[in-house]
């Protein structure tokens, strides 16, 4: 719009500066500048008293310029806490840098009234690079720290429901395992969950439970994703695991109506809900002759029977499906003897499809394979605690949920060692 | 326990001088005493050190516990003095770790020869009959200054805390590259120094001490650096020609002759 004539004449064609904006603008030489500049202006000795002060910084302190340059020094125009922040932040790494910028402090203006500021200050050295004085910059922030303020708060409260979020999933977490495994006479028991992320619930579950004529009922499975709703899925399978177990006796017909419950139960705009379980029931065999095992499996990896023998080998459940995907899912089951000082494994696919750096990235089936061979003969709560420091190791790369669970039945009490024995060093 | 690595020991000068342990206070590192460690190492056996929590200490140490307290601050300093043992060491505390020293030196006076307490405040809130110079609502402005400062932190240590070592530019150096902590470590600190009173621990000090003021000082203001040298007993007060809470910035060279000559005193 300039010079185009359109203000009374001021201006000539072609857009030069027509006299009075001619004067304002040779009007705004240097001196202008610094006196009525938007910004604070401050020059302090080294020991921080003022020496030269503009208009506008001034004006924001409602203060005269007798009162305050030769008088002041600029620690004197902060509120106190401002004033330790200064002393003990701003000064420092002021003479160690010979700058520093944007740090947040408040004036104290002659009213009392508190101005939010912006500081940026400079050491101005000597042609002998000695510091001669320092020059500070302020910048009104009223709207930023105002804003900046919000940004705490609600950081504030972000960190408080993150806090609550955890609180939540741990409780909810907890539901889904028992708070302590029920003691079976005869038999050593031993599990661990671990916890990948405290800010989600894991889908894994597990569980230990009496049944009639003096039977137990095990199981140990994985819902398909995280989150409240395979937490939710969790805590359905496990009472649906529960219930069917009393009027079942055949593992693969308890999966059965566990896979019915999760078809029959779920919603056309949901997500389709399904796990993979390793269900069991153990029937003691009499006094010091272990436990009678029937298994079942549904896609779940297989469990890990390390014999007193010292073998391991993994315990095939062949053809069982996931549960809760087919309707007519075929779940079948296997029979072992868990004799003295066997222990059986059960365990998520956290732990072998865990990344490592080695091999194709992940620990693997060999690995654990190998893993529990080294370990065998064994008992439950040795194996538990041997395979809690291996998920410890595998560190960032245990990236899932892992929950194990392990049986085993105590070995006799070897016999007392006879004189020179094999592998006895008396000569 | 490795003292060294945790709490980043750096010794200079002269192997069978004197040892000299600087022990800064709350707001920076061992970078504090970069103008005084030049100025004495040529006789002296001088050791610097960061706080946990401070400088480039080792963050896994960091107790919220133990560090909410001077006493627990002291244990780490009785520890890198007795890495000298059975030499006994000056040790010069800067404004809080003063008041370290003082508490170290009760506990275990035969690792100290002497103590410097430089700008020293037993307590900074006032008290009936006793000026420390704060308000408890002072204090608390602190803390919000504290919180609205980052200083070098967030920019440089977010790559760290959030784990995106692939972004480079969320790691460029800010320019307040010296003296960056992490703002809640900070704000421990920050009421461990100011809302501590260790006005009585100062008649049990043994050692002979050096009570060294600064003529200008908002922190501890002339008449605290007077209270601290009334209650030790034996201590000696000197009122260095310096402006503002840290002389060892200020006037390096005043603050290093009045440590030496302490030193050297018979």
């Amino acid at each position: 719009m300039e010079g185009t004539g359109a203000d009374g004449g001021r201006g000539r064609a072609g857009g030069e500066p027509g006299r009075t904006e001619m004067a304002a603008l040779l009007g705004d030489n240097a001196e202008d500048l610094y006196e009525n500049a938007p910004c604070g202006y401050l020059s302090t000795r080294l020991d921080g008293r003022i020496v030269k002060i503009n208009g506008t910084l001034l004006k924001w302190l409602g203060m005269r310029r007798e009162e305050v340059v030769g008088h002041k020094r600029f620690s004197d125009l902060l509120t106190v806490g401002g004033r330790l922040y200064h002393e003990t932040h701003f000064a420092p790494l002021l003479t160690m840098q010979g700058e520093v910028s944007g740090v947040a402090l408040d004036l104290v203006a002659a009213d009392r009234g508190v101005l939010p500021v912006l500081a940026t200050s400079v050491v101005r050295t000597g042609t002998d690079g000695e510091p001669l004085l320092i020059r500070t910059t302020l910048l009104d922030a009223r709207d930023r720290r105002a804003y900046e303020r919000e940004l705490l708060r609600a950081r504030r409260e972000a960190e408080h429901e993150r806090v609550r979020l955890q609180r939540l999933a741990t409780t909810l977490q907890r539901s889904l395992l028992p708070p302590v495994l029920v003691s079976v006479p005869g038999l050593d028991v031993a599990a661990h969950y671990h916890i990948a992320s405290s800010d989600e619930v894991g889908g894994d579950f597990y569980d230990l439970f009496p049944l009639a004529s003096g039977s137990w009922g095990f199981f140990l499975g994985d819902v398909r994703g995280k989150g409240a709703e395979a937490a939710a899925v969790a805590s359905l399978a496990r009472y649906t695991l529960r219930a069917a177990a009393v009027y079942d006796r055949d593992p693969a017909r308890v999966l059965g109506a566990l896979n019915s419950v999760l078809i029959d139960g779920e919603n056309v705009d949901e997500e389709p809900r399904f796990c993979t379980a390793i269900f069991g029931r153990l029937a003691p065999e009499g006094e010091d002759r272990g436990f009678r095992v029937a298994l079942a499996s549904g896609g779940h990896p297989p469990a890990v029977l390390m014999r007193s023998d010292g073998s391991a080998d993994f315990l095939p459940t062949p053809g069982g499906q996931l549960v809760g995907v087919l309707r007519d899912a075929d779940f079948t089951g296997t029979v072992v003897h868990l004799g003295l000082g066997d222990t059986l494994l059960l365990y998520t696919d956290g732990l072998p499809e865990a990344h490592t750096a080695t091999g194709d990235g992940r620990y693997g089936d060999e690995a654990l394979l190998e893993f529990t061979r080294a370990l065998a003969p064994t008992s439950a709560p040795a194996a538990i605690e041997a395979l809690t420091a291996l998920l410890d190791s595998l560190g960032q790369g245990l990236d899932d949920d892992t929950a194990l669970l392990a049986l085993s039945v105590p070995a006799v009490p070897a016999p007392e060692p006879a004189a020179g024995r094999p592998g006895s060093r008396e000569p | 326990m490795d003292v060294w690595r945790r709490n980043r020991v750096t010794v200079t000068g002269p192997e069978d001088g004197p040892v000299v342990v600087l022990s800064h206070g709350f707001g920076c590192d061992q970078n504090l005493w970069r103008l005084v460690v030049p100025l004495l190492d040529d006789r002296f056996r001088v050791v610097v050190f960061d706080h946990v929590g401070a400088g480039r200490s080792d963050m896994s140490a960091w107790d919220a516990e133990k560090y909410s307290t001077v006493e627990g601050y002291a244990q780490d300093v009785v520890a890198v003095c007795r890495e000298f043992a059975p030499v006994p060491v000056t040790f010069v505390g800067h404004s809080v770790s003063a008041m370290m020293g003082v508490v170290a030196s009760v506990q275990e006076p035969e690792l100290f020869e002497k103590l410097v307490l430089l700008t020293p405040s037993p307590r900074y809130v006032d008290d009936a009959g006793y000026r420390g110079g704060f308000s408890a609502e002072d204090i608390e402005e602190l803390l919000d200054s504290l919180e609205s400062n980052y200083l070098g932190w967030s920019a440089t240590m977010a790559p760290v805390i959030m784990g995106t070592p692939d972004r480079p530019e969320l790691g460029e150096e800010l320019t307040n590259s010296f003296c960056r902590t992490d703002p809640e470590i900070a704000r421990v600190f920050a009421r461990t120094t100011f809302l501590s009173d260790h006005r009585a621990a100062l008649a049990g000090v043994t050692v002979p001490t050096l009570v060294a003021q600064s003529a200008r000082d908002a922190i501890a203001p002339p008449e605290v650096g007077a209270y601290v040298h009334a209650h030790i007993p034996g201590s000696e007060l000197v009122t260095l020609d310096a402006t503002g809470h840290c002389p060892q910035l200020s006037a390096p060279r005043a603050t290093a002759d009045a440590i030496a000559s302490f030193v050297l005193e018979r």
